[in-house]
């Protein structure tokens, strides 16, 4: 097939291994990129997260939020974002800022509503029994809800961690670096085996993310959990 | 900051977006729409199929949407079908987990009232269940209608034959002017918004009885797609 040999000759010519243009660097760039952005849309939206969960204060507010955000097309909020960033700095803002920001802000929300649902579900009657055990605010959010939540907020950083990959992939018609590149120059240049490179590599990179977070969400459940759910599977 | 000349002298050029933008959206959706009827009805009633179709719909989901309108390119060109086929995919999760919920929501004791009154299976579908499941639809209609027009913008990868109001989001990329960008990027969320408050309107006028219900995936927060 045309489009097969096209992709295999794009993966096995040395050229597209070279250099910053080349499929190393680039895969780089995407994933570095991403992880960052996965580390601050993590570090914002899930304190927050889980003290709307734990405490009930303004949770309508930050769901509404999160769904707003949710709702936002992502090329317009990059759209939006990048003449502001010019204004920083100019020669790097068009390229590196928008991306980064659109997909920090696209990264919350499924992070926070998670982690407040997650929170929000655990059964009150263990929260009032560890309170009556004397635990403190703290300790019953870190020791009992989070454990209990945690696959639960283990799946919002799974979404928000293809959404950003997504969004990274995006950020390539601003001039990002990135797979993204791939996908845009392929397009623009007519170049099959570039364009389905790049498909591969970011579907590949994908599928890579959420086979590692769907385990860690199966590995997460901790141990009386397990097997609670293994005696009564019927669940879910 | 703001080019106001350059805004007021493009008026024409927003509105000629603006009716593209509506009518790429527009197609996805009735198409998706039909496809994920016929879909959600069949897993209404043999319910083994629901967990299938609603999977593949959550992992297509997940496919990044510039990688899919990519894919399709060395296969059916730069044409309105390359367009078409992603955003009606995209669709098919929201709509079908919408339908299948607004099924689901009609009280047993009006179907089986329906029946005793001897309703046909078929007259009880569109004349009891549908009716009544209306408010979960529109609610999934709105969901996509609004993730369909933000992924209209990104249609502005395949030229400038396609895009709506993203057009001028890529245009004004490749000639570094802000105002263009901010404009296409301003127009399209306003687009969004602008059939949102349209549907909330049309879903009271059809079902006068409820107010507008949330979304049935509203705090699921399983998939989300770009």
């Amino acid at each position: 097939m045309d489009l097969v040999s096209a992709t295999v000759r794009w993966f096995t010519d040395p050229a597209d291994w070279a250099g910053t243009s080349g499929i190393p660097n680039r895969l780089l760039e995407h994933v570095a990129v991403c992880a960052i952005t996965l580390g601050i849309a993590v570090l914002i939206a899930l304190p927050v997260g889980l003290w709307i969960g734990h405490t009930e204060r303004g949770s309508r507010l930050a769901v509404g939020l999160a769904n707003l955000g949710r709702a936002v097309p992502t090329l317009a909020v990059m759209g939006i974002v990048a003449p502001f960033t010019t204004l920083i700095d100019p020669s790097l803002g068009f390229i590196v800022f928008p991306v980064v920001i659109a997909m920090v802000l696209l990264g919350i929300p499924p992070i926070l509503v998670n982690a407040y649902t997650g929170i929000h579900e655990v059964d009150r009657e263990l929260v009032e029994a560890a309170r009556g055990m004397g635990f403190r605010e703290r300790q019953i959010l870190l020791r009992v809800e989070v454990p209990l939540a945690l696959p639960v907020l283990i799946g919002g950083i799974r979404s928000a961690s293809v959404q950003i990959l997504a969004t990274a992939t995006l950020g390539a018609i601003f001039g990002f670096g990135g797979l993204g590149r791939f996908l845009v120059d392929g397009i623009a240049q007519q170049d099959v085996g570039q364009t389905w490179g790049g498909v591969v590599l970011v579907a590949g990179l994908v599928l890579l993310s959420e086979t590692v977070f769907a385990v860690a969400q199966r590995r997460l459940i901790s141990r009386g959990l397990r097997a609670q759910a293994a005696a009564a599977p019927a669940a879910s | 900051m703001l080019d106001w000349g350059w805004l007021t002298s493009h008026v024409g050029a927003f509105a000629d977006r603006t009716v593209q933008h509506v009518y790429l959206a527009a197609i996805g959706l009735l198409v998706g729409f039909l496809i994920a009827f016929a879909l959600a009805l069949w897993a209404v009633r043999r319910r083994r199929a629901y967990p299938p179709i609603a999977g593949l719909a959550g992992v297509v989901y997940t496919i990044p949407s510039l990688v899919l309108f990519a894919a399709l390119v060395p296969i059916t060109g730069i044409s309105l079908l390359t367009a078409e086929v992603p955003l009606v995919l995209y669709t098919q999760v929201i709509f079908i987990r919408n339908i299948v919920a607004g099924f689901d929501a009609v009280p047993a004791d009006v179907v089986e009232a329906a029946a005793g009154m001897g309703y046909t299976p078929n007259q009880r579908l569109w004349r009891v269940e549908l009716p009544l499941a209306v408010p979960l639809i529109v609610a999934g209609l709105r969901v996509a209608s609004v993730s369909t027009i933000g992924l209209v913008t990104i249609t502005g990868t395949l030229g400038d034959r396609f895009g709506g109001l993203g057009f001028f989001i890529f245009e004004g990329y490749s000639r570094s002017f802000s105002t263009e960008i901010l404009a296409g990027a301003v127009l399209s969320i306003a687009l969004a918004l602008a059939v949102d408050f349209l549907l909330v309107r049309a879903q009271r006028w059809l079902t006068p009885w409820t107010r507008p219900p949330a979304p049935a995936d509203r705090l699921a927060a399983v998939e989300t797609g770009a």
